[in-house]
């Protein structure tokens, strides 16, 4: 098992609180390398208090060991500062596609519904489901929708 | 002398996580669904925030202590948050009034920790810094539609913030590792904080209506460990699990 190899499967986890996207999507893998006791991954947090952190640590080693690669060690990296600017263009559409409306960097809200695609919205409250998202609303369609801020 | 960057750590940490013990009483409680997420929501990133000062205190003080350790066995003459943050939640205003005075200096001091010379200081910072841009946008927005609301909402509002007063400027406290900070070019001291923080208010104050106390009156000796009676209280009931069944683990 090389460097390259051990990313994907790391970068192919699925993100447990919304599962539409990867980590590889979300942009928490900030390195995979050899060391000497094994393969070396550098994860950073969402939001600080995000309890997905611990998860998402599991999900990584339970990944790792299925695939029969038992030495690791999965390290938390602050900096760089995790931003919504991590999100691949790939994981935006996905997260579009599951309903969720993807940050809209230098706005002060989603550009549209993800349900109907209209532009008329209104803010619902500034802090949603989990720490990462915020609650709108479509005025057209009429559907409440998360939109995931940006940071 | 211990490092003074293990007191800083300690500071702000502390700061985080009694105030993040307060609001998350609210969980379930609060006047309406979207503030009860909120409260819970800001909480969970003040824990988070608590989490990383503490684990910075613990390696920089390199005893084998941990996070958990520092928050759940130190008594209360050991802890240096501010006196603001251990007020007892009273009401709804009381609540918001006290994290929207957190904020506005939390997002300064923030802001002022990211351009430091400590690495380890600076990265926490930065990372705290983008969330709680939202706290302080979220309780100001609030104070501001609570001043400028109803003759009740108004009054409550208003006398949350008198009542707060002599306790917010605890956050303000020089103690002497502030000077080594300050040398060391790692943070201003608190002092100096005050003045920009009360601009802020004051400005807000133009659409909340509100009108800030002038008085300079200001309960001092958090930062040696001199706490009110309500941070017995709370730490009672947040240290009680490990106190009673020591080195429990998850």
């Amino acid at each position: 098992m090389n460097v390259l190899s051990v990313r994907s499967i790391v970068e192919a986890v699925l993100d447990p609180e919304i599962p539409a996207l990867t980590l590889g999507d979300l942009g928490v893998i900030r390195d995979v390398r050899e060391g000497k006791n094994g393969f070396e991954i550098d994860v950073t947090p969402t939001y600080s208090g995000c309890p997905a952190t611990r998860v998402i640590h599991e999900m990584i080693a339970e990944a790792l060991i299925k695939a029969q690669v038992n030495q690791f060690d999965i390290r938390k990296v602050l900096s760089p500062v995790w931003t919504t600017s991590w999100i691949s263009e790939l994981g935006k559409a996905k997260l579009e596609a599951y309903g969720i409306a993807p940050p809209n960097l230098g706005k002060s809200g989603p550009k549209s519904c993800p349900q109907c695609q209209s532009g008329s919205l209104s803010q619902i409250s500034n802090f949603g489901s989990t720490p990462c998202q915020a609650l709108w609303r479509c005025e057209d369609c009429l559907e409440p929708f998360n939109y995931f801020k940006c940071l | 002398m211990s490092d003074p960057r293990f007191h800083l750590a300690l500071r702000m940490g502390d700061n985080s996580l009694i105030l993040a013990q307060q609001n998350s009483k609210w969980c379930g409680h609060a006047p309406t669904l979207e503030e009860d997420i909120a409260l819970a929501n800001v909480s969970l990133d003040l824990m988070g925030h608590a989490q990383m000062w503490l684990g910075l205190a613990a390696d920089i003080e390199a005893k084998g202590r941990t996070a958990d350790e520092l928050a759940f066995l130190r008594d209360s003459n050991e802890f240096r948050n501010a006196l603001l943050c251990e007020r007892p939640n009273i009401d709804f205003a009381t609540t918001l009034v006290r994290q929207y005075l957190f904020d506005v200096w939390h997002l300064e001091q923030l802001g002022l920790l990211c351009a430091g010379a400590d690495i380890s200081v600076v990265e926490i910072a930065q990372k705290a810094f983008v969330e709680v841009q939202y706290h302080r946008q979220r309780s100001s927005s609030l104070v501001i539609k609570l001043g400028d609301g109803s003759e009740e909402s108004h009054k409550r509002i208003q006398n949350a913030v008198e009542a707060l007063w002599p306790y917010f400027g605890s956050l303000f406290e020089n103690s002497d590792n502030d000077h080594f900070l300050f040398e060391a070019g790692i943070s201003e001291l608190p002092s100096s904080l005050r003045k920009r923080v009360v601009q802020q208010l004051s400005a807000d104050c133009v659409q909340s209506t509100l009108i800030l106390p002038d008085s300079v009156f200001w309960h001092k000796g958090a930062v040696q460990g001199h706490h009110t009676e309500n941070l017995g209280y709370i730490l009672a009931e947040m240290q009680y699990l490990q106190r009673t069944y020591p080195s429990s683990n998850w």
